[in-house]
């Protein structure tokens, strides 16, 4: 059982049948990281090289598990301590990487495109981990799969993701797999942060967080990027709470039982109110235990082309 | 030495526009008209005929707008293999911008780029010199002593004349010289950290986008400007609706500006973006169909007046990276021409009137005596057969660089001969 493509750079390139062929097979993988020896051999001789230009650790870590418990080989390669300091573009590193027979190579990188652009150039596998504001698919993997345990059926949810959508990769890939599921997704956050002509991607626009939360199954709350202020996106983090803070009062403007997710890093006190993140209705940590999953069930995956 | 070009249709725009030979002598035209006939009386060995049955016979044409990146980035282009290039797609003149290692600001550089074009012994090269020092913007270049070097125009290209003050001051001071003052009209600001047009495909791709309105802001401007000083103000690569209504209508108001626009803008769109192509990466970007369109009716209706190429090699090594991190730009000078033509087929330009975009009208707004085919002109002609379809292949490209959207493009119109004063520089196969 493979995904008959070689790389995973997007969900937009994704087809139904392939995005429900990874949720199943997270399922059986879940159960692995369950066990006392949490391995299988499903990957056994592989390599995989995490390529990170981004600093991370959960993504970084969380795929960096998923292949041990697949029993590959892992190696991390970051740049600020490698060759691309020295001027070495991307596609002369990675075809380096390459002929030292890495099978898979999990990328990050500042740039949209990167992983599609390495992708052309290599004959590895690559797996997109973030490409600039563009995608981020395994994060979208999981966070189906997270709402999928909670919830069941995606036709007619109501998902609202909040927070500074036109910089977010985890948005857009979001967008793409949500509607794609059939759900209703709405995009809030100040018109600064709203790229133009996001309703033709599939989501409604909100600038009001309160009006946006009405009827709405699922909460996705995005980090501010602090570093942002200063470029005149939005004034200051105390008017930003105060519009878009996911507050416990605004849970409760949601449907009872909504899901609040949060991709991670948390700003306790700036998108998410402290006591919200830690509340019965945070599925935040799940998110971090299913990613592992959804990794696993990526890797192997792809693996079985190159096989 | 005399050179008959005979049997072809000849379009000199203005002046004549169907069958007729054209007599070359000491690489001047002498004659223009039907059947012309070599005297006995002619103390010459016999001419050489050119056969240009079937075929367009035009005055060179004149590109306003190319970089030949020598001195400095040789990797990617040489005055020599730009101006082959050149003469390839039909250009027996070209003006290049300043944005050289070191930049076109000072009389040296300029007679280094003269000597190396008549070295090449391709295209003419007019040098366009920089408005400012270094073209950092602050303090005017010497822009008299470029002009007595031998520059036609001054720009800082690549880059806007971002400060109005040191820009008004740059439209006054070249009245003195008859110099056009060009501008690369991008609003820095509202540009910042953009690598293709602000719309639908920047939104889904997650690339920040250069909104249209970069590009107006600096062409309100601009005209503004113009209007205050009286000066020659050409607008360089032309991509939006609000641009063109604008120059339209400070046209109407009898405003002195020219503008010219680059086939790849009426051409692509955005779309050619997809999937991250760097081919498809320029300043300013390909923008939507409503764009398009309005250049079209730009060129339709005079707004436009002249076609430039914005000739920009890269090497692949640049290319080759991230969208983000590749260079801006694509060569343009061997596939202008029959992307032009099929302006002629889809019915936006009468024959002649494309060809005086690529001719006269060029020559016209930089006071160039080219782009005519007048008894006494210089003789720069090109055979063109508008019939030929072809593949655009890059790998055949006579410039140093291979970086075109249009690579595998079915296209119609080659260039057969191209004469620089009188002597052939380029024969296609």
């Amino acid at each position: 059982m493979s995904l008959k493509r070689k790389d995973l750079v997007s969900i937009a390139s994704l087809t139904l049948d392939e995005i429900t062929l990874i949720l199943e097979t997270a399922d059986s993988f879940k159960e692995v990281s369950g066990r006392e020896i949490k391995k299988v051999p499903a990957l056994r001789g592989k390599t995989v090289v995490n390529f990170f230009f981004e600093p991370s650790t959960r993504t970084r870590t969380s795929f960096e598990l998923a292949a041990k418990r697949l029993s590959a080989d892992v190696i991390n390669f970051s740049p600020s301590s490698s060759s691309v300091v020295k001027g070495e573009t991307l596609l002369d590193t990675a075809r380096n990487i390459e002929a030292m027979q890495a099978d898979i190579i999990v990328l990050r990188h500042p740039d949209a495109g990167a992983a599609e652009t390495l992708a052309r150039g290599v004959k590895s596998s690559v797996i997109n981990a973030g490409d600039g504001w563009h995608e981020h698919p395994t994060q979208a993997l999981l966070d189906l799969f997270t709402i999928r345990e909670k919830k069941l059926d995606f036709k007619g949810l109501r998902v609202a993701i909040v927070g500074d959508i036109a910089h977010s990769r985890v948005a857009r890939s979001n967008i793409y797999a949500l509607s794609k599921l059939g759900a209703e997704v709405r995009a809030v956050g100040p018109p600064t942060m709203i790229p133009v002509y996001l309703d033709r991607l599939g989501a409604q626009v909100y600038y009001d967080l309160d009006k946006a939360l009405q009827g709405v199954n699922v909460i996705m709350m995005l980090r501010l990027q602090l570093e942002r202020q200063g470029r005149a996106l939005f004034p200051s983090i105390r008017e930003y709470s105060r519009l878009y803070e996911l507050t416990a009062d605004r849970v409760r403007l949601a449907e009872s039982g909504a899901l609040v997710m949060h991709p991670g890093p948390i700003n306790r006190g700036v998108e998410i109110a402290p006591e919200v993140a830690d509340s019965f209705s945070s599925v935040i940590l799940d998110q971090v235990a299913n990613g592992v999953a959804v990794r696993m069930a990526v890797l192997y995956l792809l693996s079985g082309t190159n096989a | 030495m005399a050179i008959l070009i005979k049997g072809g249709r000849v379009i000199d725009p203005g002046r004549v526009n169907g069958p007729a030979d054209v007599l070359i002598e000491n690489g001047k035209i002498l004659a223009v008209g039907p059947t012309l006939v070599v005297s006995a009386g002619q103390a010459a060995p016999a001419a050489t005929i050119i056969d240009a049955r079937g075929k367009l016979v035009l005055p060179g044409f004149v590109d306003l707008h190319v970089h030949l990146r020598e001195p400095g980035f040789e990797y990617k282009e040489t005055i020599q293999t730009g101006t082959a290039a050149a003469v390839a797609g039909g250009f027996t003149s070209v003006c290049c911008m300043p944005n050289t290692s070191p930049v076109n600001d000072n009389q040296s550089i300029t007679e280094f780029i003269l000597d190396q074009a008549r070295a090449a012994g391709n295209a003419h090269v007019f040098p366009i010199g920089a408005i400012t020092k270094g073209s950092e913007g602050k303090e005017l270049a010497e822009i008299g002593e470029l002009r007595r070097a031998g520059c036609v125009a001054i720009s800082d290209d690549g880059l806007p004349v971002i400060n109005s003050l040191v820009m008004r001051r740059a439209m006054e001071y070249a009245l003195a010289f008859d110099l056009p003052v060009i501008d690369h009209c991008e609003d820095l600001y509202l540009s910042e950290g953009g690598c293709m047009n602000e719309g639908l495909v920047s939104t889904q791709l997650g690339l920040p986008g250069i909104p249209a309105a970069a590009e107006d802001v600096m062409v309100a401007r601009n005209l503004a400007l113009a209007e205050l000083t009286g000066a020659r103000l050409h607008l360089a690569h032309l991509s939006t609706i609000g641009s063109v209504r604008m120059v339209r209508e400070a046209k109407s108001r009898g405003i002195r500006v020219t503008a010219e626009v680059c086939p790849h803008h009426f051409s692509l769109t955005e779309e050619a973006v997809r999937g991250f192509n760097t081919h498809a990466k320029m300043n300013p970007p390909l923008r939507t169909w409503r764009d398009v369109q309005a250049v079209k009716d730009g060129l339709r209706d005079g707004t436009i007046d002249v076609i430039a190429t914005d000739h920009a090699p890269h090497a692949a090594q640049d290319k080759q990276q991230q969208f983000a991190a590749a260079p801006n730009g694509i060569v343009g000078l061997e596939t202008a021409l029959p992307l032009t033509l099929a302006l002629v087929d889809e019915g936006v330009l009468s024959l002649e009137s494309a060809v005086a975009k690529l001719t006269s009208e060029p020559a016209r707004a930089f006071g160039l005596p080219k782009g005519s085919l007048a008894p006494g002109a210089d003789a720069d002609v090109v055979v063109v057969d508008t019939e030929e379809s072809w593949e655009v292949d890059p790998a055949r490209f006579r410039s140093k660089s291979r970086n075109t959207p249009f690579a595998g493009w079915k296209v119609k119109g080659r260039v057969r001969t191209t004469l620089v004063a009188g002597r052939v520089v380029y024969e296609g196969h």
